[in-house]
């Protein structure tokens, strides 16, 4: 059997929540292995969300905002660009792979990309295989 | 074959234990000095800002809380390519020679001193600062730890915290001293010097008026004929924040002097499969195995080694001690691993008068105490006198500082071999056809105590007993024969 | 009221928590009025183990640890500890969250045995020789040594802790006032830190809000060799990455008081699962814009030495993943 990723997504609720919604509507298909999150907003996301995803099992994390200049709190996803860019460099030390962490930009109106992007993310992890942390505890 | 474990002893740079072999006769056959633990410095400082580095490897150990801390900052100043400004020499110095008293006076009074006044047959629960302090009368107990107590202000006060320092720069001192301060210090490094003397007092009145005790000092018993290491200044004297290193041999000619990087000539660590500790030996006389005598490869560092290795000490008070404590025994180099604290008493002092000296000196409030630091060298050996002994830290960076590759030789494992030697040594000497009691116990820890295995302090201060440690003895077949415990 | 005992145990920690506890001095000697210490080993070995288990479980009123856990023998002494202890407080920064010797965690055994007993400079390791737990001495004598195991484990993951002390080491004023609080009796819920509840940056005198004024975006990231901070401004407003905002303050600022930026051996402020990574947040949410991320990362090009200092073992990913 084939492994299926598990992937936790953090969406912000202004722009990619809403791009995943419109994805269910407009009937674009992805897959099954993101278990998506509502956040009022990207910058709502701690590091520690992140970490713990890993360290509990999940073999990718999203984190999913607005693009530049949309953010409804107007810094909220700058920050979450800045701190992102540190957990992506963290991850790496720890020695994760890259891809066990993605950041993306998706507004409300985006449905179809958002589908593409879990698409793609998805093949990706297979690729990669599961959370080495996985079983462990 | 009988098998004895000592065990726990005490702290070092990590754990240590003692095995004891007896042969069928129940004499001793052989003996080891192990050391059970590692942390792993060396890997992990890798990738980090070399100005990190002397605040991270301050916790290699609490009890010399500032000399892992002075030897990388010393190192960074070469990865830097510079040298500290008059000031921030003197602020570092100063910093080093109270933390010299205040590290001194803790193993004097709380581990050599109470096997002397006390006695070393008394029982073990009176064998120690508690027991000294009733001995030498309670007033006096108390005003040695208050004058203690002065030396750990100081070293505070530049520090920035009274554990593990904070305020090395390349070339610099993160804490400038006002005049209140300096005036604050300089009260407090005359308390620094009547410590000193006293110390120095109570070790004539209780050890050379007392024949017994001579006997144990100057006998056969304690006894390593080895190689030692020291760091002295221009004129050959003891010096501890800086100066050249000399190996004189046993019979105390010099054999090699170094600086910095030089030390990779000289001294190699051999890695045993029975300890976590690597045992350091001469370069140029080459691996000998753990043996005395003329000819080893073994030499030992820390106070009584410095004082071998140099002509004499740098303050006048001390350098009397010096003089008194060669004539009275007769020799140089002195091989008597007892006579290490003597010569810890009159470093005492000498660190003391520094103190005092370096306070004085109107040029330590200045608030020149930073230097501007360019591209890094890449590499860089802080070399310095620990209370115990050389230490070394060697590190090499990139162009940023950043930490590629680092080696520590820490003072306890250059002594490695000879502590194995005095335990040999000893348990030999005291361990006859079987017979082990308590009172052996206390003389082959005697044979230790000297070479100054920290953490003991700590314990002595508040229990009851000595380095609370046990002696199992187990029979061919591995039955517990005969258990002996200090506490 | 009889006395209360105590008991310490020093596992795989530097001792200077026990100094801290030293330098106490006079203060030590009255507290030991209400205090019998009735085991304080500090070190730790197999053949000592029978004198602390031969104690009645629960004997000991209250036993200190100071120290990580890294070797067989330190974790089967802190388990032997807690059986006899009614309260057992993980006491400084190894025993509550790792410390320093933490960050070995970042590497494997076995890198750390080919760095020190091969590479290192001057190491002489002919025979390719690496410490045994058992090994034959010239065919006869058999020395053992404890395992070394691969991660490093702060107390609360090998026993169940039921108070925390911050600091490398704990401040000794502060632990006057701790000590005095657990003779008292005056203890907080089981599981939390004794603290002051204040921060680095509350209690520091630099602190920009303590004298009414706002903090402002960071434009640029220092290191603590790049030029010399300004007296009683903010460090981190400098550019100087202090980790005062998210650390518990019983130290009093020591280190921002001369000039040096925290590095937060005081333990996270309550409510921080991670400290390492709350402290991404907090940084990042002062750095101006991505570009001084960048520099971040350039000039500390290993970041989890940086903000996991003292902290790694307790992280809620706490070691490096070795495949
Ligand atoms: S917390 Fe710091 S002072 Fe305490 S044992 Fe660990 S390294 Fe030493
Ligand atoms: S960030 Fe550092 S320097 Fe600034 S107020 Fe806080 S503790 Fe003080
Ligand atoms: S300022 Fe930070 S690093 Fe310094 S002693 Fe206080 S908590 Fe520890
Ligand atoms: S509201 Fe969507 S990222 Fe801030």
């Amino acid at each position: 059997m084939s492994f299926s990723p598990n992937i936790v997504g953090f969406a912000c609720h202004w722009c990619t929540y809403t791009g995943a919604d419109l994805a269910g509507s407009l009937r674009c298909k992805y897959p099954p292995t993101i278990k998506l999150i509502r956040v009022p907003c990207s910058g709502r996301v701690e590091p520690e969300f992140v970490l713990e995803a890993l360290a509990r099992g999940a073999d990718g994390v999203f984190v999913g905002g607005c693009h530049f200049g949309d953010c409804h709190y107007k810094e909220g996803n700058y920050k979450t660009s800045r701190r992102m860019m540190l957990v992506k460099k963290l991850l790496e030390e720890l020695g994760f792979e890259p891809e066990r962490f993605r950041l993306e930009w998706i507004s409300g109106a985006e449905g179809k990309k958002f589908a593409e992007v879990m698409e793609e993310y998805t093949e990706q992890l297979k690729k990669i295989g599961p959370n080495p942390l996985k079983g462990g505890e | 074959m009988r098998k004895i474990e000592i065990n726990p002893i005490t702290r070092l740079e990590g754990h240590g234990k003692i095995t004891i072999f007896l042969d069928d006769n129940g004499n001793v056959d052989e003996a080891f000095f192990q050391v059970v633990e590692l942390r792993g410095y060396e890997r992990f400082l890798v990738g980090m800002p070399i100005e990190e580095v002397p605040r991270t490897v301050s916790t290699i150990c609490g009890v010399c809380r500032g000399i892992h801390f002075t030897a990388s900052m010393k190192a960074m100043d070469e990865i830097y390519g510079v040298k500290p400004t008059p000031t921030a020499r003197k602020l570092r110095e100063l910093f080093l020679n109270a933390h010299f008293v205040e590290d001194h006076a803790v193993v004097l009074y709380a581990l050599g001193l109470p096997d002397f006044v006390v006695g070393p047959d008394a029982s073990p629960a009176e064998r120690n600062i508690v027991g000294l302090v009733q001995k030498v009368g309670v007033e006096l107990g108390k005003e040695v730890l208050r004058k203690r107590a002065c030396a750990v202000k100081i070293f505070e006060m530049l520090g920035g915290k009274p554990i593990h320092p904070v305020t090395a720069l390349p070339g610099g001192w993160a804490k400038r001293l006002t005049e209140e301060e300096r005036q604050e210090i300089e009260k407090l490094s005359e308390q620094l010097v009547e410590l000193g003397k006293l110390t120095l007092q109570i070790f004539d009145d209780v050890i050379l008026k007392n024949e017994k005790y001579m006997e144990l000092v100057t006998g056969d018993m304690y006894k390593v004929v080895v190689n030692y290491m020291g760091t002295v200044d221009d004129q050959g004297r003891v010096a501890y924040y800086d100066g050249t290193q000399r190996v004189v041999d046993t019979n105390g000619n010099e054999i090699a002097t170094f600086t910095g990087k030089g030390y990779l000539d000289y001294i190699a660590e051999r890695v045993l499969p029975w300890s976590y500790l690597k045992m350091p030996y001469l370069k140029q006389i080459g691996w000998k195995g753990i043996v005395d005598g003329e000819g080893t490869s073994l030499y030992s560092v820390g106070p009584l080694a410095r004082l071998n290795a140099a002509n004499g000490m740098d303050t006048p008070l001390a350098q009397e001690a010096y003089e008194k404590m060669y004539e009275t025994l007769k020799a140089k180099p002195v091989h008597q691993v007892l006579a290490y604290h003597w010569a810890r008493a009159i470093e005492l002092l000498n660190a003391a008068e520094k103190c005092l000296q370096l306070a004085k000196d109107p040029e330590i409030t200045s608030p020149d105490t930073r230097v501007e630091v360019g591209e890094a060298t890449g590499e860089g050996v802080g070399i310095v006198e620990a209370p115990r002994g050389t230490l070394i830290h060697h590190y090499k960076t990139d162009k940023k500082g950043i930490v590629k590759e680092a080696n520590l030789i820490v003072a306890t494992t250059h002594n490695k071999g000879p502590i194995n030697l005095a335990i040999r040594k000893a348990a030999k000497h005291f361990i006859k056809e079987g017979k082990v009691d308590e009172a052996i116990l206390n003389h082959v820890e005697m044979a230790f105590r000297p070479y100054d295995l920290c953490l003991a302090c700590a314990t002595h201060a508040v229990t009851k007993g000595t380095i609370p440690f046990q002696i199992d003895i187990y029979t061919p077949k591995g039955e517990l024969y005969q258990s002996l415990k200090n506490f | 009221m009889g006395k209360k005992t105590i008991a310490f145990l020093l596992t795989g920690g530097c001792a200077g928590c026990e100094m801290a506890l030293v330098d106490l001095a006079d203060r030590l000697v009255d507290a030991l009025e209400h205090l019998e210490v009735v085991w304080w080993a500090p070190t730790v070995a197999d053949l000592k183990y029978k004198d602390l288990e031969d104690m009645p479980d629960k004997s000991i009123d209250l036993a200190f640890i100071d120290g990580m856990v890294r070797l067989s023998e330190q974790e089967h002494m802190v388990k032997v500890l807690r059986q006899k202890a009614k309260i057992l407080v993980a006491f400084g920064a190894c025993a509550a969250l790792g410390g320093i010797p933490g960050m070995g965690n970042l590497h494997t055994k076995d890198e750390i045995f080919k760095t020190v007993y091969f590479d290192t400079f001057s190491t002489d390791n002919p025979d390719g020789v690496v410490p045994q737990t058992k090994y034959l001495v010239d065919g006869k004598y058999e020395l053992t040594l404890p395992e070394f195991y691969d991660t490093v484990r702060a107390i609360h993951q090998v026993v169940d802790v039921d108070y925390f002390v911050g600091g490398c080491p704990p401040h000794h004023e502060f632990v006057a006032k701790a000590v005095e609080a657990i003779i008292a009796g005056n203890l907080p819920p089981k599981g939390s830190w004794i603290t002051s509840g204040k921060s680095v940056c509350d209690v520091c005198p630099r602190n920009p809000a303590n004298k009414g004024e706002t903090r402002t975006p960071i434009k640029e990231v220092k290191r603590t060799i790049e030029g010399a901070p300004e007296e009683d401004k903010c460090l981190l407003q400098q550019g100087y990455l202090c980790l005062g905002p998210i650390t518990q303050g019983d130290c009093g600022a020591s280190c921002p008081k001369v000039g040096i930026p925290c590095r937060g051996c005081g333990g996270p402020i309550p409510g921080i699962k991670d400290f390492g990574a709350r402290a991404i947040s907090a940084i990042t949410s002062l750095l101006k814009d991505e570009k001084t991320v960048e520099q971040l990362m350039e000039k500390y090009p290993t970041i989890a030495k940086l903000f996991y200092r003292y902290s790694l073992p307790s992280a809620l990913i706490n070691r490096r993943i070795s495949r």
